[in-house]
């Protein structure tokens, strides 16, 4: 029988297994709707992938997604980075982050672990600007080479700033 | 020049050919660049985002409601597939069950678009071979999907059908008939499509052993869906993570050895019946009951003679034409089983009226990267014929 849910237990092995490895790297484990979410220090990002791909006990060896993040409000983690991993022999699922400030985007490449992660670091490189070290080719692959900034940034509207008609406040923000 | 000088020839020369952006043999705006040896392939450099339209962008301006016609046009040859998977992914955020009826409607649909997305990419292939013949016949059952989307939603390729809680109308009469009349002749006409290229000989030797990756490659380039069943791995969300219902059905999820042409085109041909399997018992075991779910009235448009006649039917139609749902904080993610693998929505609220940040996890983008390693070494016809045989999509490998 194939869990649907995560289990408590696991989650709980998993957390215990997260912080006896990586102690105060570990900045905080949550549960979001059917997702264990674990929050890192940028620092051990590198570490703690490999280690939830290759230590047999945990197995996440299938890198699912991975994104980026622009939350402009939150100091010192202006920017982020989200890898979805799958373990699809239990059918488990996690979600690794990791904040970083605006002047520091230099992140590790992933493509050492998975291929799957070059044209998915490549669009996030294009889209925010991150510099992966290490990566193979890092390359815009979406918008064309000569663009001069990283569009998904929030600082960038997507509307005329001529129009009002859809303003933050109309938005409920 | 003395007559007895030789001219020294150059150690090995290698041709450089552009294919594409637009070729007639691709499918798509792919554009590829080949350094050929005679007709071998030596290397390719992939060039994608022709019809890159920022969707990740957009969408974070847009109620949620009006991001369902964006997700039309990733894959659109799967259309209602993208639809039920943003909707589910909003359900799941807001917390909504959606009734039962509506569940094994959405599965009808997703299984019809399923069959029309297999339809197109094993026909292609069969055409890339040079067998036209088992695409004209097999097209005219896509044609008789589409009359049952037009019937469902009114339109065909990009349907923008579903809401955020159900479905937006129960099948008509007219419907049933015409999803009754394709269940009852599809098996005929995909068989007959079967016969043409099944065990044809020209068709083997083109495709087996063609474009060929192992299962660990497979995986470690994030193939899913059929391209990855067809290296061996049976991973399939239906089954893995089941979301509308699809814990009910019987079927199976059909697996092949070697994960070259030959496999993919069989993996899909097999998948096409299960699907039938599925829609037929959906249409026997179908329940009554709403189509929609009442716990959240702020995402369905109340019926005309309400909106007329009531305070509160009146108030939902405003919120919802002028974008004005509030959503809670959150993040989710959710997959469907799309029809070339899974596809993925990661969507952060802040509690605003559009995403924060919406991320497609889209399959064919992530695949196709493996294109230059599958078809190192063969020759420009099998890159071609692998290149069909994947299922890339332009509108979703662009985004």
């Amino acid at each position: 029988m194939i869990a649907t849910q995560p289990h408590i237990e696991w989650m709980e092995a998993v957390t215990a297994r997260l912080q006896a490895e990586f102690g105060g790297n570990i900045l905080s484990i949550e549960q979001s709707y059917d997702f264990p979410v674990v929050v890192i220090a940028k620092q051990s990002l590198m570490d703690v992938l490999s280690f939830l791909k290759n230590d047999p006990d945990m197995g996440f060896t299938f890198l699912t997604t991975l994104c980026g993040l622009h939350v402009p409000g939150y100091e010192g983690g202006e920017f982020g980075m989200m890898y979805q991993l799958q373990n699809m022999q239990q059918n488990r699922r996690l979600r690794i982050k990791t904040y970083m400030p605006e002047s520091d985007l230099d992140v590790p490449t992933a493509t050492n672990l998975w291929p799957a992660a070059n044209w998915m670091e490549r669009q996030e490189y294009d889209f925010f600007g991150f510099n992966f070290i290490g990566h193979p080719d890092l390359r815009r692959i979406l918008n064309m080479d000569e663009m001069n900034y990283h569009p998904l940034r929030k600082q960038y509207p997507l509307e005329d700033l001529g129009k009002h008609d859809k303003d933050d406040a109309k938005f409920g923000r | 020049m003395s007559e007895n000088q030789t001219i020294p020839l150059p150690e090995k020369e290698y041709v450089t050919l552009n294919l594409g952006p637009t070729h007639p043999a691709t499918h798509g705006i792919f554009q590829n660049i080949l350094k050929m040896d005679g007709e071998i392939i030596i290397s390719t450099e992939p060039t994608i985002g022709y019809i890159h339209r920022a969707f990740e962008k957009l969408a974070e301006r847009r109620p949620y409601n009006q991001i369902a016609p964006i997700t039309d046009r990733l894959n659109y040859c799967s259309a209602p597939i993208n639809n039920m998977g943003w909707h589910m992914t909003v359900e799941k955020l807001i917390g909504c069950e959606v009734p039962k009826r509506a569940q094994y409607i959405r599965v009808i649909i997703m299984e019809l678009a399923r069959i029309a997305d297999h339809i197109i990419c094993d026909s292609v292939i069969g055409v890339d071979t040079g067998a036209l013949s088992g695409f004209l016949y097999i097209f005219q059952e896509r044609e008789h999907i589409y009359e049952i989307f037009e019937e469902v939603c009114g339109a065909r390729l990009t349907t923008n059908t579903g809401r955020i809680g159900g479905m937006e109308r129960d099948f008509s009469p007219k419907a049933w008939e015409k999803l009754e009349y394709f269940v009852k002749h599809f098996p005929e006409k995909l068989q007959e499509f079967e016969n043409l290229l099944l065990r044809n000989r020209i068709f083997m030797d083109r495709t087996i052993n063609v474009g060929a990756i192992s299962a660990e490659r497979a995986l470690a380039y994030g193939f899913t869906g059929p391209n990855l069943r067809a290296a061996g791995v049976d991973y399939d969300v239906r089954v893995a993570n089941p979301y509308s219902s699809y814990e009910d059905f019987d079927f199976q999820i059909p697996v092949g050895t070697n994960g070259d042409t030959y496999d993919r085109f069989m993996v899909r041909l097999e998948e096409m019946k299960q699907s039938l399997g599925i829609i037929k018992q959906a249409m026997k075991n179908m329940p009554d009951g709403p189509i929609y779910s009442p716990d959240v009235p702020e995402f369905y448009l109340p019926p005309k003679e309400d909106v007329y006649s009531k305070m509160e039917a009146l108030i939902y139609q405003f919120k919802i034409v002028m974008g004005e749902m509030d959503v809670p904080k959150g993040e989710v993610y959710h997959a469907v089983e799309g029809g070339n693998g899974e596809l993925g929505f990661y969507l952060i609220s802040d509690g605003g009226r559009t995403p924060f940040r919406l991320h497609f996890r889209r399959p064919c983008f992530i695949y196709y990267q493996a294109y230059p390693e599958m078809i190192k070494g063969s020759m420009l016809s099998d890159a071609i014929l692998t290149m069909s045989s994947m299922n890339v999509i332009a509108g979703e490998l662009d985004a």
